[in-house]
C-alpha cells in the first residue's frame, strides 16, 4: 500500500520491479505483467543482467513505452513487441 | 534474435557510465559529474556547431546524470533540436529527454509542440509513435490544448497503422484523465467503441482502457460497448489455449485483455438484452469451470494468469450481485483458495470474500468458512494476510456468530501486531455494540479491550462505552460493579481508571449497598490510582470526587481534605488547581439541594452515529471526507466530556437549569442587601456553563471561574465606597466604536455573560449581575500574545447626556498585562434614569511599542434594570388599557432571523428581563410579559406582547411603557433578538 495506491512488485536476482496501481486493480494481472516485461527484456538483451539495463537505460524506456503507456498495458504479445523493437533497432 | 551490445553506438556514454560506476565514493562521483557537466557545457556553448551524433550523446549523458539524482539546468534547447532530426535514434533521445525532464518553460513548450505537430503529420509510424508517447508521458495541459483535437482523428483514421492506433488510444486516455474538458466528444466516440472488434488484439487491449475510462464519465454514450465486450470476451474464453498464438501467455489466452474486458463490464449493471446476458453468464461459468480443471502447466505464471481472470470474474459477479448461483460458486471457489499453499492466493481469497460477505445471497455461504478464517487469523505468518482475515471476520459477523468472532478477535488482540491493534480494537468495539443482545456482554467486552490493549483504546472507544452506559439504565449497576472489580487489579490501564472514575461518579451509588464496595472503599480505590495518572485523568477524578460528595455525603470530609491539600489547591497545572478550588468552594458553600442539582446524574446523550464507526471509516478510507469525520469526532468528544451537547439555545440564552434553581424567576426582594451574592454568583456560573461538569478544555465561561473571588459579605454599595478616580479622556481622544460594536452589543441584550470581544491580541470577557437599579460587571482582559501589554488602561466614557443617566465607576487595573495573563476589572453601575445609548469602553495599551486603541459599546442596556413583575390576566389588561396613548406604544413587525422555537423565545424573553405571563393571551402561541425598569429617579412600568407567525416567519412585537422613548428603545432592542 502506498498513499491511495498499491505497489505490486517482483524480485529478479537483486532487482525489484515495482508497479504502482489503483487499489482496486487486479493484483495477479499486474504481477504477471511485470513478468511479461522481464521476459521481453531478457529476449531483447539476450539473457538480461543489471548492467544491460544501466548501460542501455534509454532503450529500456523504449521497451517500457511499447508495453505500458499512460499507465495502462499497451501491448502484451512478446512476439509483437520484440518485432517492433528489432525494427527500431535497425533504424539509424 | 535481437541482441544489444553495451552502449551500442555511443562509446562516450558507455565510458562515462563505467567511470561513474567505478567511483569509490560519493565525492568522487560528484567530481566526475561536475567535470562532465563542464565539458558538455563548453561543447554546447562552443563556436563549432555540433553534429547530431554528439548532441545525442551529450543529451543522453545529461539524462543519465539527472537520473542519478542531480539537477540539470541546461541542455533543453539541444534536446529540442534533436526532435527535428531525421534520424530515429537522435529523435528518440530528444523525446526521452523532454519526457523525463518536463519543463514548463513556455518558449520551449512552443518549440516542442511544433516538433510534435510535425511528427504527428509525418505519416511515418515510428515518428508518430514517438510523438504520441511523448504526449502520453507528459500529459500536460499545454499539450492537451495543442493536440486533444488531433488525436481522435488519428485513432479512428482508416489508414493508421495498428501500433499508431494503440499509442493514440492511450495517449488520448492520458489527456482525457488530465483535462477532460479539452477532449471534444463527437463522431469519433461511436467508432472508438468498434475498436473492440478490431482484428489486432493489441489495439483492442489499448482501446479497452480508453473506453473503460470514458464509460465511467459518460455511461449512456458508450452503452453499445457492453455487447461488443461480451462477444469479445466470449471468443477469448472459449478459445483453445493455443488459438490466440501471440496473445497466449503460458497457455492462458489473452489474460490481460480478459481482465480489462471484465473490468469494463463492471462499469455497467447486468446486460438488459437476454441474449447478451446469457452469453455473458456462460462466459463466467466457463471461467469458474476452468478453475476446476487441472493446470496445463506447473509454472506459477500459468496459475497466476488464470487466477487473475478468475478473480476479476468473481469481482464482476459480486458487482452484479444478482446471480445467487454464481455468487455461491464464487464463494466456494474462494473457500478452496483459503487453504491454498500460495500465500498470495490466500490473501486475495480473503480480500474477495470480504465483499462477498456483504451480499445477501452469499453471506451465509461465506459464514461457513468461519473456522478456516479464524485459523488464518491465528496461524498466518504474514501480517497483511492476518489483517485480511480480521477484515473478513468483521464483514461476516452477524448476530448469530458475534460472540464467537468477538472472543476470537479479543484473543488475537493479545498477540496481535502493534500496527493493527488499534484497528482490531475499533472493530471489536463496533461489533460488540452492534450485536449486543445484553449490554453486560458489551460492557465486559470493552473492559476486556482496555485490559488487553489499553494503549490502543482510543478516546472514541471509551467515550462510547460511557455514552451507552449513561443511556441504558439496565446496565448501569452491572457496569459499576464490573469497573469496581476491574479497578482492583494491582496494575490497571489509565483508560480503565478514566472509565471507572466516570462510571463510579455517576453510578457508584448503585453498588454502595454492598459493604465490600461501600463509598469510602470506592473512594480510596480510585484515589489509590490518582497519583499515577496523567493530568487529564486526575482532572476527571476530581470531578468524580465532587460527584461523590453529592452521592455519598459521608465521604465529604475526606474528599474536602484531599481537595484542600496543597498538592491540589496549589497544583502547577491550572486545570487541576481550578477544579480543586472550585469544587472545594462549591462543596463548602452550596446547600445540599443546590449540590444535588448541580451534580445531578448526566442526562442521556443524543443518539448519533457511533464515533467509533466514523473513526474506522477514516482509518480505512484515506482522503474520503475525512474533514467531515474530524468535525464529528470533535463534537462528540466535547460532548462526552462536557456532558450535554451545546445547542444554540443553551449557548445564547440562560440555561434551563437556572430556572430550576429558581434564581431568575424570583430574585431577592427589593430590600434585601446583596450579601448572598457570592453564593448566587457561584451557582450562576454553573448554570451558564452548558454542562454541570466542566469540560476538560477550558471554555471562555470556565476562564471566569478562576476569577471568582472567595465569598465576601460585601454589598455592591460597599464596593462603591472606594472607587478609583475615573479619568475620562477628553472627547477628542475617543475613537468611534469599532464597526461590529453594535452587533456585539446585541449579543448581550438577553444575556449577561460571555465573550464581548476577541481579536488576535486580546480577548474581553464579561460577567455581570444586575439587581434593581444597580449592577456589577466584571471585565476580563486576556492577553492572547506572549508579550506584555504596557500602559494598559481600559476606561469607560459616557457620551452626551449619559453622565446624568448612568453612573459607572471603575476600579483601577494593573497597567501591565503579561503575555498569556488575564486581568479583571470591576465596574459598579448605577442607573440614575432611563437612557438610550450604552456607555463606551475605551481600551488603550501598547503592544510591542505600538499603541493600540479600541472602542467598544459596554453591554449595559436599559433592559438590564428590568425587574420582572408577575400579574394576573385581569391586571394585565387593565394596565394595557391605561397605557393607551399613541406615543406610549411602540410596535414592530419583522422577519424572523432565527428558527422560531418557542422554548428559545421564552428563554430570550426571560433573559431580556421581563416576567413571562401564562394564560393571559387567548392565543397560547403568543408571549406576554411585564416588568418594571428600575432607575434611581423613577420607575417605568412596561408591558410587552410578542406574536409569532410561524407560517410567514414573522413576528409582531408590541411594547407599552409609561415613557415614550423607552417603549421605542426597548422595542428596537428586543426586535433584534429573534
Amino acid at each position: 500500500m502506498f498513499r491511495n495506491f498499491k505497489i505490486i512488485y517482483r524480485r529478479y536476482a537483486g532487482l525489484y520491479f515495482c508497479i504502482c496501481v489503483d487499489v482496486s486493480d487486479n493484483n495477479l494481472a499486474y504481477l504477471e505483467a511485470i513478468h511479461n516485461f522481464v521476459e521481453v527484456l531478457n529476449e531483447y538483451f539476450h539473457n538480461v543482467c543489471e548492467l544491460d539495463l544501466v548501460f542501455n537505460f534509454y532503450k529500456v524506456y523504449t521497451v517500457v513505452d511499447e508495453m505500458f503507456l499512460a499507465g495502462e498495458i499497451r501491448e502484451t504479445s512478446q512476439t509483437k513487441v520484440l518485432k517492433q523493437l528489432l525494427m527500431l533497432q535497425s533504424l539509424e | 534474435m535481437p541482441a544489444v551490445s553495451k552502449g551500442d553506438g555511443m562509446r562516450g556514454l558507455a565510458v562515462f557510465i563505467s567511470d561513474i560506476r567505478n567511483c569509490k565514493s560519493k565525492e568522487a562521483e560528484i567530481k566526475r559529474i561536475n567535470k562532465e557537466l563542464a565539458n558538455i557545457r563548453s561543447k554546447f556553448k562552443g563556436d563549432k556547431a555540433l553534429d547530431g551524433y554528439s548532441k545525442k550523446k551529450y543529451v543522453c549523458k545529461l539524462l543519465f546524470i539527472f537520473l542519478l539524482g542531480h539537477d540539470i539546468d541546461f541542455g533543453h534547447m539541444e534536446a529540442v533540436n534533436l526532435l527535428s532530426s531525421n534520424k530515429y535514434t537522435e529523435k528518440q533521445i530528444g523525446y526521452l529527454f523532454i519526457s523525463v525532464l518536463v519543463n514548463s518553460n513556455s518558449e520551449l513548450i512552443r518549440l516542442i509542440n511544433n516538433a510534435i505537430k510535425n511528427d504527428l503529420a509525418s505519416r511515418n509510424p515510428t515518428s508518430m509513435c514517438l510523438a504520441l508517447h511523448c504526449i502520453a508521458n507528459v500529459g500536460s495541459r499545454e499539450m492537451g490544448e495543442a493536440f486533444a483535437a488531433d488525436i481522435p482523428r488519428i485513432l479512428v483514421a482508416g489508414d493508421s497503422m495498428d501500433s499508431v492506433k494503440q499509442s493514440a488510444a492511450l495517449c488520448l486516455l492520458r489527456l482525457y484523465k488530465a483535462s477532460p474538458d479539452l477532449v471534444p466528444m463527437g463522431e469519433w466516440t461511436a467508432r472508438v467503441v468498434h475498436l473492440l472488434n478490431d482484428q489486432h488484439m493489441g489495439v483492442v487491449t489499448a482501446a479497452v482502457s480508453l473506453i473503460t475510462c470514458l464509460c465511467k464519465k459518460n455511461p449512456d454514450d458508450f452503452k453499445t460497448c457492453i455487447s461488443l465486450a461480451v462477444s469479445r470476451l466470449s471468443r477469448i474464453v472459449s478459445s483453445a489455449s493455443t488459438d490466440l498464438q501471440d496473445y497466449t501467455y503460458y497457455f492462458v489466452p489473452a489474460p490481460w485483455l480478459s481482465v480489462k474486458l471484465l473490468r469494463l463490464l463492471q462499469c455497467y449493471p447486468p446486460p438488459e438484452d437476454a441474449a447478451v446476458k446469457g452469453r455473458l453468464v456462460e462466459c463466467l461459468e466457463t471461467v469458474l469451470n476452468k478453475a476446476q480443471e487441472p493446470p496445463k502447466s506447473k509454472k506459477v505464471q500459468h496459475s497466476n494468469a488464470k487466477n487473475a481472470i478468475l478473480f476479476e470474474t468473481i469481482s464482476l459477479i459480486i458487482h452484479y450481485d444478482s446471480e445467487p448461483n454464481l455468487l455461491v460458486r464464487a464463494c466456494n471457489q474462494l473457500g478452496q483458495f483459503l487453504q491454498h499453499r500460495e500465500t498470495n492466493l490466500r490473501y486475495l481469497a480473503l480480500e474477495s470474500m470480504c465483499t462477498l460477505a456483504s451480499s445477501e445471497f452469499s453471506h451465509e455461504a461465506v459464514k461457513t468458512h468461519i473456522d478456516t478464517v479464524i485459523n488464518a487469523l491465528k496461524t498466518e505468518r504474514d501480517v497483511s494476510v492476518r489483517q485480511r482475515a480480521a477484515d473478513l471476520l468483521y464483514a461476516m459477523c452477524d448476530r448469530s456468530n458475534a460472540k464467537q468472532i468477538v472472543s476470537e478477535m479479543l484473543r488475537y488482540l493479545e498477540t496481535a501486531d502493534y500496527a493493527i491493534r488499534e484497528e482490531i480494537v475499533l472493530k471489536v468495539a463496533i461489533l460488540a455494540e452492534k450485536y449486543a443482545v445484553d449490554y453486560s456482554w458489551y460492557v465486559d467486552t470493552i473492559l476486556n479491550l482496555i485490559r488487553i490493549a489499553g494503549d490502543y483504546v482510543s478516546e472514541e472507544v471509551w467515550y462510547r462505552v460511557l455514552q451507552i452506559v449513561t443511556n441504558r439504565d439496565d446496565v448501569q449497576g452491572y457496569a459499576a460493579k464490573t469497573v469496581f472489580e476491574a479497578l482492583q487489579a494491582p496494575a490497571c490501564h489509565e483508560n480503565m481508571v478514566k472509565v471507572g472514575g466516570y462510571i463510579l461518579g455517576e453510578f457508584g451509588n448503585l453498588i454502595a449497598g454492598d459493604p465490600r464496595s461501600s463509598p469510602p472503599v470506592q473512594f480510596s480505590l480510585l484515589h489509590s490510582k490518582f497519583h499515577l495518572c496523567s493530568v487529564a485523568t486526575r482532572a476527571l477524578l476530581l470531578s468524580t470526587y465532587i460527584k461523590f460528595i453529592n452521592l455519598f455525603p459521608e465521604t465529604k470530609a475526606t474528599i474536602q481534605g484531599v481537595l484542600r491539600a496543597g498538592s491540589q489547591l496549589r497544583n502547577a497545572d491550572v486545570e487541576l488547581q481550578q477544579r480543586a478550588v472550585e469544587y472545594l468552594t462549591l462543596s463548602s458553600v452550596a446547600s445540599t439541594d443546590v449540590l444535588a442539582t448541580v451534580l445531578e446524574e448526566m442526562p442521556p446523550f443524543p443518539e448519533r452515529e457511533s464515533s467509533i464507526l466514523a473513526k474506522l471509516k477514516r482509518k480505512k478510507g484515506p482522503g474520503a471526507a475525512s474533514g467531515l469525520d474530524d468535525g464529528r469526532r470533535d463534537a462528540s468528544s466535547n460532548d462526552i466530556n462536557g456532558g450535554v451537547e451545546p445547542t444554540a439555545s443553551t449557548l445564547s440564552t440562560p440555561s434551563p437549569s437556572a430556572d430550576l434553581l429558581g434564581l431568575r424567576a424570583a430574585p431577592p426582594p427589593a430590600t434585601a442587601p446583596a450579601p448572598a451574592s457570592a453564593g448566587n454568583l457561584l451557582v450562576d456560573v454553573f448554570s451558564d456553563s452548558p454542562a454541570a461538569q466542566p469540560s476538560l478544555g477550558p471554555t471562555p465561561e470556565e476562564a471566569f471561574l478562576s476569577e471568582l473571588e472567595p465569598p465576601a459579605p460585601e454589598s455592591p454599595m460597599g464596593l462603591l465606597a472606594d472607587p478609583a478616580p475615573v479619568a475620562d479622556p477628553g472627547p477628542e481622544d475617543i475613537g468611534p466604536p469599532i464597526p461590529e460594536a453594535d452587533e456585539l452589543l446585541n449579543k448581550f441584550v438577553c444575556k449577561n455573560n460571555g465573550v464581548l470581544f476577541e481579536n488576535q491580541l486580546l480577548q474581553i470577557g464579561v460577567k455581570s449581575e444586575f439587581r434593581q437599579n444597580l449592577g456589577r460587571m466584571y471585565l476580563f482582559y486576556g492577553n492572547k500574545t506572549s508579550m506584555q501589554f504596557q500602559n494598559f488602561a481600559p476606561t469607560v466614557v459616557h457620551p452626551g447626556d449619559l453622565q446624568t443617566q448612568l453612573a459607572v465607576q471603575t476600579k483601577r487595573v494593573a497597567t501591565q498585562v503579561d503575555g498569556g495573563a488575564q486581568v479583571q476589572q470591576v465596574l459598579n453601575i448605577e442607573c440614575l434614569r432611563d437612557f438610550l445609548t450604552p456607555p463606551l469602553l475605551l481600551v488603550r495599551f501598547r503592544y510591542g511599542g505600538a499603541p493600540q486603541s479600541l472602542t467598544l459599546k459596554l453591554p449595559v442596556t436599559i433592559n438590564k434594570f428590568f425587574q420582572p413583575t408577575e400579574m394576573a390576566a385581569q391586571d394585565f389588561f387593565q394596565r394595557w388599557k391605561q397605557l393607551s396613548l399613541p406615543l406610549q406604544e411602540a410596535q414592530k413587525i419583522f422577519k424572523a432571523n432565527h428558527p422560531m422555537d418557542a422554548e428559545v423565545t421564552k428563554a430570550k424573553l426571560l433573559g431580556f428581563g421581563s416576567a413571562l405571563l401564562d394564560n393571559v393571551d387567548p392565543n397560547p402561541e403568543n408571549f406576554v410579559g411585564a416588568g418594571i425598569i428600575q432607575t434611581k429617579a423613577l420607575q417605568v412600568g412596561c408591558l410587552l406582547r410578542l406574536e409569532p407567525n410561524a407560517q410567514a416567519q414573522m413576528y409582531r412585537l408590541t411594547l407599552r411603557t409609561s415613557k415614550e422613548p423607552v417603549s421605542r428603545h426597548l422595542c428596537e432592542l428586543l426586535a433584534q433578538q429573534f
